[in-house]
């Protein structure tokens, strides 16, 4: 089995589902011949035509409405929004028209596309290329919303997506790209191919929608994370000498509410990770469902451990980010509680 | 070097007005209207910068005298033309209908396309039936030509056992794919852009289906609108980009959306899209544009632009009073008539027709609004009937996630 980085993963998702059904096709801002800015789309022109992986006007409303439009028909596009940072340009198409399209016409319309979006911080991106939009969507009745952490999740969440008769939002953690982070950020790159999940099928799999996936298991306390929290959430239990166990969401919505609970339950203490800003973040809802649920086994406050309630500035990007010592600061703070 | 120009004048702020408001003497004067059968017929494969001044123009082909003329005649057969009076008609009476039935607490909403029946219902004669309609929530009337069952419109509208839409949407949001009717949504804009969505997959596809997209003159300001357009144009997608221009958008004229500055048609010259205006109370020439527009997009030449130039003689809505800032008779004085009667006239004109054949299509489409009327209220009016509450939580998704599933059992349905 290769190693694949999350690009070539993703870029093979598409590249199968291209080949398996010519219903399939790809567009958004220079993903044709150029292959995308982060090279997701690389070779899929070349190999597929033309018409079947272009580029499109920089106009993320005219994106996302012209997918709804081939979905409508019976395509199943995928589309790339260049940035998480550039997709609200497209909102209204998304929550208004693909997020409903199925309910208030009694199914005979129906969405059916993929969006693939790359969000998250960890490269000085600045505010406008390191955003974390994701609540902004889950808050939306008839959208799933979709965040991988590793090579093997992204190719089977998205061609799993990709199949999905509703439309799906990925959020790609753009900092995991090209090899995994724990958020030891003056530690050396280390690349996917040391990693296990980079052994990547060539072919055709998926990786259920709405299924959690438990990476680390543990007794002390459960650690919710999605996309680089995930890394992140791991270092930061060895740092922090905690027996977290570590649960990769990978769905928000419809969010794996069973495995969170057996985790909880299990071990009666909760830390929420996300990049995103806190208030109102997609935390609160967690934290809301743990409480709802596990509250006779909770032994101590839930913590979260979130981006700032501010824009996401350049130059303070390590004391923005919710990296590991902040994550293991609350996971022993919740072992004291 | 030229010394910087000085202001000889403080600045100042235009918010355009309309030449009349409540109270004010009615005023057309600014209309600029060409005369029946002056506007050239090009080929379909002009270019936009050819056919420019078709952008400026009014394509008309029934004159004064109600008879067709010019290169824009259709010549459509006499029962084409009766097929379309007759749609017409019939929109004309269901609107009356359910606009009464709102009146009377039946359902809580309904919008009449008055005066502006001609645009719908002779596209719908114009396009195949498998075309595929993006329209806005004054097209009834494709639905109606299409042969949609008008109970089950009514059905709809009354959010009852028997609504098509499972009582979730704001009545006269039809949808059929089936009848080519792409489901209507209440955000303003957003089907244009799709339907240049669609007409890019069945290009695609090598499908022989064009797409026909409609907005309001207002809604021609949304960014959908450039989008919608731009794609249009960059892709050629086979698709009829069409502006009502009905002059009110709510309370707004359609200054307020820049329609004083140019017409809505010239929109299209900048990006390269032929691009017509039409006299959208003319059933013969909308017909006629609609024709040329469809052979455009079919022979692989790419979207038109057509702006119909029409007026809204009803109310936005049920909750509209346009007492409060029109003038109360300005649909009467509306210097391009009334479609129907247009029609109608060129149909007695040519002897095909007579005031007692019209009175007994009224006295038709009054009888079949009627019956329809009867058997969608025995199903139930709104809040007599609906679907099951469990709908409710259906189709938010293909298979209701646990979460939702779980909030029907907490509602206890």
């Amino acid at each position: 089995m290769p190693a694949m980085n999350m690009i070539q993963a993703l870029n093979s998702a598409m590249d199968v589902m291209m080949t398996r059904d010519p219903n399939v096709l790809v567009f958004g801002e220079d993903v044709g011949y150029f292959g995308g800015v982060f090279r997701a789309t690389e070779g899929l022109q070349k190999k597929h035509g033309l018409t079947r992986c272009f580029d499109a006007p920089i106009a993320e409303g005219g994106i996302v409405a012209a997918a709804i439009g081939m979905g409508a028909y019976g395509l199943r596009p995928v589309i790339e929004i260049q940035f998480a940072d550039y997709i609200y340009p497209g909102y209204d198409q998304i929550v208004s028209e693909a997020a409903r399209l199925r309910y208030r016409s009694a199914g005979d319309f129906t969405a059916p596309l993929t969006l693939r979006t790359p969000y998250g911080g960890g490269i000085f991106g600045g505010q406008t290329h390191s955003q974390s939009p994701e609540a902004l969507f889950t808050h939306v009745a008839g959208i799933k919303t979709v965040v991988p952490s590793n090579p093997y999740d992204a190719k089977g969440l998205l061609i799993a997506a990709i199949e999905d008769d509703d439309p799906v939002i990925i959020f790609e953690p753009k900092r995991l790209y090209n090899g995994p982070f724990d958020g030891w950020h003056e530690n050396p790159v280390s690349p996917w191919a040391k990693h296990p999940d980079s052994e990547v099928p060539e072919g055709h799999y998926t990786v259920p929608l709405g299924k959690a996936k438990v990476v680390r298991e543990g007794n002390d306390l459960t650690v919710l994370a999605y996309g680089t929290m995930v890394h992140v959430a791991q270092a930061a239990a060895v740092h922090a000498g905690v027996d977290a166990e570590v649960i990769d969401l990978r769905t928000l919505i419809p969010i794996d509410i069973e495995t969170v609970v057996a985790s909880v339950k299990k071990t009666g203490r909760c830390v929420i990770v996300h990049e995103a800003t806190r208030t109102s973040g997609f935390g609160a809802e967690l934290s809301a469902l743990v409480q709802e649920e596990c509250f006779y086994h909770l032994e101590a406050p839930i913590a979260r451990v979130t981006g700032w309630d501010t824009p996401y500035p350049h130059a303070f990007e390590w004391e923005y980010f919710p990296g590991p010592q902040r994550v293991a600061d609350a996971m022993k703070r919740v072992m004291e509680g | 070097m030229n010394a910087p120009l000085k202001n000889t004048v403080p600045l100042s702020l235009r918010v355009p007005e309309p030449r009349a408001r409540p109270g004010d003497p009615i005023d057309f004067s600014g209309l600029v209207v060409a005369p029946a059968g002056a506007a050239p017929r090009p080929d379909i494969n002009a270019s936009a910068y050819a056919v420019r001044d078709l952008a400026f123009t009014l394509v008309r082909v029934l004159d004064e005298a109600n008879v067709a003329v010019g290169p824009w005649n259709p010549k459509l057969s006499p029962a084409q033309m009766k097929r379309g009076l007759r749609t017409m008609v019939v929109t004309r009476a269901y609107d009356e209908r359910m606009y009464r039935m709102q009146r009377q607490g039946k359902t809580s909403f309904y919008m009449k396309c008055t005066g502006e029946e001609a645009v719908a219902s002779a596209q719908a004669l114009a396009l195949a039936e498998d075309d595929m309609c993006f329209p806005t929530y004054r097209q009834q009337a494709l639905l109606i030509a299409r042969g949609y069952p008008l109970v089950d419109m009514m059905n709809q509208i009354y959010s009852n056992a028997a609504d098509p839409c499972k009582g979730r949407q704001l009545p006269v949001m039809y949808t059929s794919k089936a009848h080519g009717f792409f489901s209507i949504s209440g955000n303003l804009g957003t089907q244009f852009s799709q339907a240049v969505g669609w007409a890019m997959a069945s290009a695609y596809k090598g499908d022989s289906r064009i797409a026909c997209a409609y907005i309001g003159e207002g809604s021609t300001a949304e960014g959908d609108f450039h989008s919608a357009l731009t794609f249009a144009s960059v892709y050629d997608a086979p698709v009829i980009l069409n502006v009502v221009n009905n002059q009110w958008a709510i309370s707004s004229f359609q200054g307020i959306a820049g329609g004083e500055e140019s017409t809505f048609a010239s929109r299209g010259i900048g990006y390269g899209i032929p691009a017509l205006r039409v006299d959208g109370n003319d059933f013969l020439a909308v017909y006629a544009v609609t024709q040329w527009a469809a052979d455009r997009a079919r022979a692989n030449l790419g979207p038109t632009l057509i702006e119909h130039f029409t007026y809204r003689a009803a109310p936005h809505s049920t909750s509209d009073d346009p007492g409060r800032y029109r003038p109360v008779n300005e649909a009467d004085a509306w210097p391009l008539g009334d479609p129907v009667e247009r029609l109608r006239d060129h149909l007695i004109a040519s002897g095909e027709w007579s005031d007692d054949d019209h009175k007994a299509l009224e006295k038709e489409a009054a009888d079949l609004v009627r019956a329809a009327g009867k058997e969608a209220e025995a199903i139930g009016t709104l809040g007599q009937s609906r679907p099951s509450v469990k709908e409710m939580f259906e189709d938010v998704y293909k298979e209701t996630p646990w979460h939702i599933r779980r909030q029907r059992q907490e509602l206890g349905v």
